[in-house]
């Protein structure tokens, strides 16, 4: 395929994408805006006012970095996740696998579609953050560029994931047990250096601390471990898990006899 | 003349089973070829390692000369494939399905918006443009899926049991749409369990089992190596058992309606006279459809005098041919 050709079907592999999260927005961009509006109203405005501030900025404004990022790591994974194993899973990805489509393509494809996800979503959250708290923002780049490589790795976690998957059990362990609590201990709520010694050196082996500490800094200007180490550490993620989706691509795990 | 496709020792190694072992032809541009076999002969592996679906194990395809390992992209270009099973998003709209088929080979929109139209207005689908695939009738959805297959014009079109499950009408009028389709210049190959369709429609005829080619001969040729053909004859007067004509086996398949076996070389007015003689009326003669199915059978068991020498008798073919798969 020339470059014309390819950028056509990625245009329609993203297109497709989108189309499909529009379609069933009552599934896709609807809970995450009710579930973080929930966490808003409890977490912010009814226990937050007697949390007090946290790293200097009063527990709303604290939290809602956290919950932008948690609302678009969900969403990024969720969309690949269940886009590409309901393909398979309806043959449907054999319309891929006849066409010239290079794998790059596909795997490109469908990670922009999570990416847009997680950024609609994302920015679904942080306006309604808006209802409850002020916001400014200290460093726009970062703040994108963060959110933007964060969405770019749970999307290829995600493909990954439905690439191994053969029954819908198994596009669901990865979210709920271990997305959920890495999350959730990955400095949402609070900052590591409130933990013990032993828990903190523990929280920082979990990337979503880096990319939650991160984008706050983004966001915030304030951060619990080094910026330049969490950009580092998502482009290095970024970098390796493309080269294993790209591998199982090109191998047919899962999707060519 | 071009060659579309050509197979070389092909071969295919499941997780302890070998589907293909070794099978070579190919295909001149402009032809239209019937794939036959029994369940599980490895047709549809065959097809699945020309489209990419199935990873070979050994041996070369090549598609209009671009070889599947070199240049597998421009090999695919030049191929749809309308595959056995519904294979497309159930939530889709009809329309949606063919234009974004279109843009996986980088087609524009507005080139396949087109197209998509021409296919589906040609395959009665028009109307459903904008219904949600899940939506039609099982021979729709066959249609969509020929649309699908047509929508960047492929040289070779490869259909796998295109008309199960499919009325007879529709059916015929499928046959219509895949010659007219031929004769303006693309190739076909076509897997089909009604045997009356590969006669119908292919000129050659391909027969695999066991993951071997057994036979790879022109329809007509292979015909012609019945030992026996049957006929069946309406007769004006109903008969309580069939007559005893000299040469010939007669059965009663009604009492009106009786089926003779002309031994190939017997002249028909050896049998007309013999029927004149025992006082029979026959007042319509045709002959009995399916006669590739009595081939076939023989040639998946060994017994077919001159036939290439097949594999171990298969469990049960005349099911298979009958019933298609389960």
């Amino acid at each position: 395929m020339n470059a014309f050709e390819t950028w056509i079907a990625f245009q329609t592999i993203v297109v497709r994408e989108v189309r499909r999260f529009l379609r069933i927005w009552v599934q896709t961009l609807l809970p995450p805006a009710i579930t973080m509006a929930l966490y808003f109203v409890i977490f912010g405005s009814l226990i937050g006012s007697r949390i007090g501030e946290m790293g200097g900025y009063d527990y709303m404004q604290y939290i809602v970095p956290g919950l932008v990022m948690m609302a678009v790591i969900t969403n990024a994974y969720a969309n690949v996740v269940s886009s590409f194993f309901s393909i398979k899973f309806q043959h449907s990805i054999e319309e891929l696998l006849v066409s010239p489509v290079p794998n790059h393509v596909i795997l490109c494809g469908f990670v922009a579609g999570g990416v847009l996800r997680g950024l609609m979503v994302g920015v679904i959250v942080t306006l309604l953050s808006l209802l409850f708290t002020t916001l400014s923002v200290h460093h726009l780049g970062i703040m994108a560029l963060v959110v933007t490589l964060t969405a770019i790795v749970f999307s290829l976690g995600g493909f990954i994931n439905a690439m191994y998957a053969t029954k819908f059990d198994d596009i669901s362990i990865v979210p709920t047990f271990v997305l959920t609590p890495l999350t959730y201990f990955g400095g949402v709520f609070y900052s590591i250096d409130l933990l013990p010694p032993f828990w903190q050196a523990l929280s920082l082996a979990n990337p979503i601390v880096y990319m939650v500490n991160a984008y706050r800094y983004g966001i915030l200007g304030v951060s619990d471990v080094s910026v330049g180490l969490s950009l580092g550490m998502l482009l290095a993620l970024a970098v390796v898990l493309y080269l294993w989706a790209i591998r199982l691509l090109d191998t047919g795990t899962g999707i060519r006899k | 003349m071009t060659i579309a496709l050509t197979i070389n020792n092909l071969e295919k190694r499941y997780a302890g089973a070998q589907a293909l072992k070794g099978i070579s032809f190919s295909v001149q541009q402009g032809e239209f070829l019937a794939l036959l076999g029994p369940n599980g002969a490895g047709k549809s592996t065959t097809i699945g390692i020309i489209c990419g679906l199935v990873n070979k194990t050994g041996g070369t395809v090549s598609v209009f000369g671009h070889d599947i390992d070199r240049d597998f992209p421009r090999a695919k270009k030049q191929v749809g494939l309308v595959p056995q099973e519904f294979n497309f998003s159930q939530f889709e709209k009809v329309y949606d399905v063919v234009v974004t088929q279109a843009g996986y080979y980088g087609i524009p929109a507005s080139v396949a918006s087109a197209r998509a139209e021409h296919y589906l207005k040609r395959l009665g689908l028009w109307e459903k443009r904008d219904a949600q695939t899940r939506m039609l009738s099982g021979g729709m959805k066959r249609r969509l899926m020929i649309a699908r297959a047509l929508v960047h014009e492929p040289k070779l079109l490869i259909l796998d049991e295109p008309t199960a499950g499919v009325d007879i009408e529709l059916r015929r009028s499928m046959w219509e749409f895949l010659r007219e389709i031929n004769r303006a210049g693309t190739t076909i190959i076509l897997t089909t369990h009604y045997l009356e369709e590969a006669e119908s429609l292919c000129k050659r005829v391909c027969i695999i089992d066991k993951g071997v080619i057994v036979e790879d001969t022109d329809t007509r040729s292979l015909l012609a190596k019945l030992s026996m053909e049957t006929f069946l004859l309406d007769i004006a007067e109903p008969l309580a058992a069939p007559p005893a004509l000299a040469g010939f086996t007669c059965r009663l398949a009604e009492p009106a309606l009786l089926e003779v076996d002309v031994p190939r070389g017997r002249a028909m007015n050896e049998l007309f006279a013999a029927l004149d003689a025992a006082g029979i009326r026959v007042t319509s003669l045709r002959n009995r459809a399916n006669r590739l199915e009595e081939l076939f059978v023989s040639l998946v068991q060994g017994t077919l005098p001159g036939g290439a020498p097949a594999g171990a008798p298969i469990a049960a073919p005349a099911a298979a041919i009958a019933g298609g798969k389960p």
